[in-house]
């Protein structure tokens, strides 16, 4: 190009206004790192949890109970005070260079370039027709990021009677956006013998949602020629098949994270998350490049989220500080059950990952979990959990599990018993 | 610049044609060029709702054809004049090139006679390959490829632009436009043919009947039972934009008797495409994809490319093709009932659409149809570009600096902007729902198919979208 467009220099560009993001701004703000320019595409900053109109949030990281949106205000409010600048409607749409993004916002196209860069682009459920499910293209198919953003952004209609795909975490706030919008979530199907975060909710909470569960079931079709009629859903044990009438199916969970970014830089991703690939400082294949939030782990709570990005202000810290290069490390595995772990490098003279946790992905509910770390062949700890590993939610497990592994041995392998 | 209207005498329009797919608008825009009021009907809300909105979108070289038909001729003609009129419109296409590859050694042995049929078709440029060269092209094709025939004209178009840009320039040239227009029955009078629609009558002196999926129940309208339409479905994954550079090239399979089978194309947009089932059915309105469509495309990507499987799906649809029971487009005058079928026009219809309207426009001269080339006519309208091999709206800083409602993007997956939207609201053929945005935008068409912006889209639509453009003509008043 014979024209390069204009150039914003910050010391460190977060991409992503979600709580990652935002905790990383207002945490690095303050100190010595410079300047510290976050943008996000969305109209308003805050992420997803400006349109998750309930409770729940900010228990890990602020130390109280809001509601998304307070939960999200709260968030901008602090990286602001901080001294962070936050641009919105700013898309970051491509690279030039390894230290450069290119963006578009209504007030032009321009470059940035900054000495770090967090990468905090969050996750998304995978639509409908990710899960190649065939059958009409009917109005009234949703996944729950457009549910909430219908009904707490825009104040529009959704349909009277719903059925809801998935039985993570994410589905019961989809019930509960579903009822506050007039529609009754009719039935929810998970494809686990029990919905897989029931159990995360108290007795009063239960009751609150009551939710007609099919376990053992998955949707083969959807049905309706404009507005949606029915579903199809099939009994994985029996095969058997039968219609539920709908108007609205909302396809909840099932989380890719937005590695669009990631995989436009050509960053290494890992294949279990399909985000970067990261080691516990949250550093990226690329020098200078970082990722937080739940574009590592699609998906824990939005305070896990932002306990990535306080960690992560201080890896750009010392990073901005001229730490020397890291360390080659040891890669960490999930065994099956696991899907995944993150982050998956182990290297000495890191920290501890955030909040002290390895994260990963289960896909059978595992009620007593007994942790194993194995290295070459030996086992280097077992350690029993009190809390069981269920599909549809992160498990967390404590990193100390990973204190008698080598820094110079073969992979890490992480299972249970 | 729009030209004024052709206004039909005493409400009888020189000709109307039945039918707002891409053949129906390019004869309506052709016949427009001359000193003729014509009518376009459509029976649905939106030019291009039918088979010509869900296809594979590949311009032809018609190498592949049976050579000496009607149908290799206007191809390999509609060819040059599409590709023409695509540079001249904006209409978004890629010269990607296409190989043909044998995974048998029967496959193989048939690439010479394929040669042979390319070049009886007047196209020269075909060259058969060995594995090597394939790979070279295709380096993540699957295992086992043993040769290739390349195809280096064959290219990709957008069949939405296409169809929108025909049915613009119609209208600018003059042509009425009639929307949910749906031919019920006919009246044939000596002076005029009026058709009964939904909407009202319609009166003109010739019909063309382009009525695609529909077009044999017209044409007993008119008393004739010389053909069937078979819905013929063909179901399409589109992969994620992330997977294009795993297919820079279209992937075409060897034909076999059963058609010309599943192949990978990449797509004006940045996707990739795997598909087409071929199904007969009855039903007209099957457009539902199926269980065993998927699990078949799903084998078929599993050998033609299994990095491919990994990506993820954006879209998966079907489409319906009007097969016929006749080897060649059913191209017939009836110059007594001052009627024109046009018929049997397949996939290859959109490459072939504007040689089909010139064709047509001969056989209404022939049959006795007075037509003067009119002396002035309006440029071609210049449509927005929604592809990804020239620049769009959110990367242009000019038009963001005058305009910032291009720099503010709406559809984060696809980077279609507010302005983008608004525009086409107010565009001459307007959206008329959220489905007509879709393929004048691609809003909603990404990754994500509305996480983000499915609300703000919908509420953008609700603010600007406008009735204006195109008659809702009710009542024989014309």
């Amino acid at each position: 190009m014979t024209h390069q467009p204009p150039l914003t220099t910050p010391d460190v560009l977060v991409i992503g206004a979600g709580p990652a993001g935002l905790t990383a701004a207002a945490d690095l703000a303050p100190g010595q790192a410079g300047t510290v320019l976050v943008v996000d595409r969305e109209p308003a900053a805050g992420g997803v949890p400006r349109h998750s109109d309930h409770t729940g949030y900010g228990l890990r990281d602020l130390r109280r109970v809001l509601s998304g949106p307070a939960y999200a205000r709260r968030l901008v409010d602090r990286a602001a005070a901080a001294g962070a600048e936050i641009r919105t409607r700013t898309t970051v749409t491509g690279w030039s260079g390894a230290d450069t993004v290119e963006v578009t916002s209504p007030e032009g196209r321009y470059r940035i370039r900054a000495r770090a860069i967090v990468l905090a682009t969050g996750a998304r459920e995978r639509p409908r027709t990710a899960r190649r499910i065939p059958g009409d293209r009917p109005e009234g198919v949703l996944t729950t990021g457009q549910l909430q953003n219908l009904v707490h952004l825009h104040h529009r209609p959704v349909g009277r009677r719903a059925v809801i795909v998935g039985g993570e975490l994410v589905s019961w706030s989809a019930a509960l956006t579903l009822r506050e919008a007039g529609c009754t979530p009719a039935l929810m199907i998970s494809e686990h013998p029990k919905a897989e975060s029931y159990a995360a909710f108290n007795a009063a909470g239960r009751t609150a949602l009551r939710v007609p569960v099919a376990t053992r079931t998955r949707v083969t079709r959807i049905i309706g020629k404009n507005r949606c009629e029915a579903v199809e859903i099939e009994h994985l044990d029996t095969g058997r098949r039968r219609t539920v009438a709908c108007d609205t199916v909302v396809f909840t969970g099932d989380w890719i994270p937005d590695h669009e970014l990631a995989r436009a830089a050509g960053l290494t991703l890992d294949p279990g998350t399909l985000g970067p690939l990261t080691d516990t400082a949250l550093r990226t294949s690329s020098p200078g490049v970082y990722a937080a939030g739940n574009l590592l782990h699609p998906v824990d709570t939005a305070d896990i989220a932002a306990l990535d990005g306080r960690h992560v202000a201080e890896q750009v810290r010392r990073h901005l500080s001229g730490e020397r290069e890291p360390a080659e490390g040891v890669p960490l595995i999930a065994d099956a059950p696991f899907r995944w772990i993150a982050p998956q490098i182990l290297r000495p003279g890191d920290p501890a990952p955030p909040h002290g946790r390895l994260l990963l992905w289960t896909d059978t509910f595992v009620r007593f979990p007994r942790i194993t770390v194995r290295q070459d062949s030996g086992t280097v700890t077992t350690r029993r959990l009190p809390w069981p590993a269920a599909p549809g939610r992160a498990f967390r497990i404590p990193s100390a599990v990973l204190n008698g592994v080598s820094p110079t041995g073969g992979p890490v392998h992480i299972g249970v018993q | 610049m729009t030209a004024t209207p052709h206004r039909p005498h005493d409400g009888v329009f020189d000709v109307a044609v039945i039918g707002g797919g891409i053949v129906g608008a390019a004869i309506a825009r052709d016949l427009s060029g001359y000193d003729l009021a014509v009518a376009l009907l459509e029976a649905r809300d939106d030019v291009g709702d039918g088979t010509s909105k869900a296809n594979t979108a590949i311009l032809h070289t018609g190498f592949d054809a049976k050579p000496g038909t009607l149908e290799s001729e206007l191809v390999a003609r509609g060819c040059r004049l599409l590709g023409a009129y695509a540079e001249a419109t904006g209409i978004p296409v890629e010269r990607t090139g296409a190989i043909l590859v044998a995974w048998t050694g029967e496959e193989l042995e048939a690439l010479p006679g394929l040669k042979e049929k390319a070049e009886a078709n007047g196209y020269e440029r075909c060259r058969i390959v060995g594995p090597d060269e394939v790979y070279r092209d295709l380096p993540d094709l699957g295992e086992g490829a043993l040769g290739g025939l390349t195809v280096p004209d064959e290219a990709i178009i957008c069949t939405w632009t296409t169809n929108l840009a025909l049915a613009t320039d119609a209208q600018q040239r003059g042509a009425t436009l009639l929307l949910r227009h749906a031919v019920t029955g006919i009246d044939e009078r000596d002076e005029a043919t009026t058709l009964h629609t939904a909407a009202g009558d319609v009166r003109a002196r010739w019909v063309v009947n382009a009525a695609g999926l529909g077009a044999d129940h017209v044409d007993r309208l008119f008393g004739h039972d010389r053909f069937t339409v078979t819905p013929r479905r063909g179901e399409l994954f589109v992969f994620d934009k992330l997977a294009r550079p795993l297919a820079n090239k279209i992937i075409l399979p060897v034909p076999s008797s059963r058609g010309k089978g599943v192949l990978i194309a990449p797509t004006v947009y940045g996707n990739v495409m795997l598909g087409p089932t071929a199904e007969d059915l009855t039903d007209r309105t099957a457009t539902a994809t199926s269980e065993e469509g998927f699990d078949f495309l799903l084998a078929k990507g599993a050998r033609l490319m299994p990095r491919l499987l990994a990506e993820e799906v954006t879209a998966g649809y079907a489409g319906l093709r009007a097969a016929i029971d006749h080897p060649d487009y059913l191209i017939e005058t009836e110059p007594q009932q001052r009627y024109v079928l046009v018929g049997g026009i397949r996939s290859t219809g959109l490459t072939a659409g504007m040689a089909i309207a010139e064709h047509v426009r001969g056989l209404l001269a022939d049959a006795g149809l007075a037509m003067r080339a009119r002396e002035t006519l309006p440029e071609p309208p210049r449509m927005p570009n929604i592809g990804e091999a020239s620049p769009r709206p959110y990367q242009d800083a000019g038009l963001i600096a005058r305009d910032p409602a291009y720099g503010t993007l709406t559809c984060f997956c696809e980077r279609v902007t507010e302005g983008e939207i608004r525009d086409a609201c107010h565009a001459a053929v307007p959206a008329r729902n959220l489905d007509g945005l879709r393929r004048r935008t691609r809003a909603m068409n990404g990754r994500c198919q509305g996480f983000y912006c499915g609300a703000a889209v919908a509420a953008l639509y609700e603010r600007h979208h406008t009735h204006d453009g195109c008659h809702h003509h009710s009542g024989d008043d014309r």
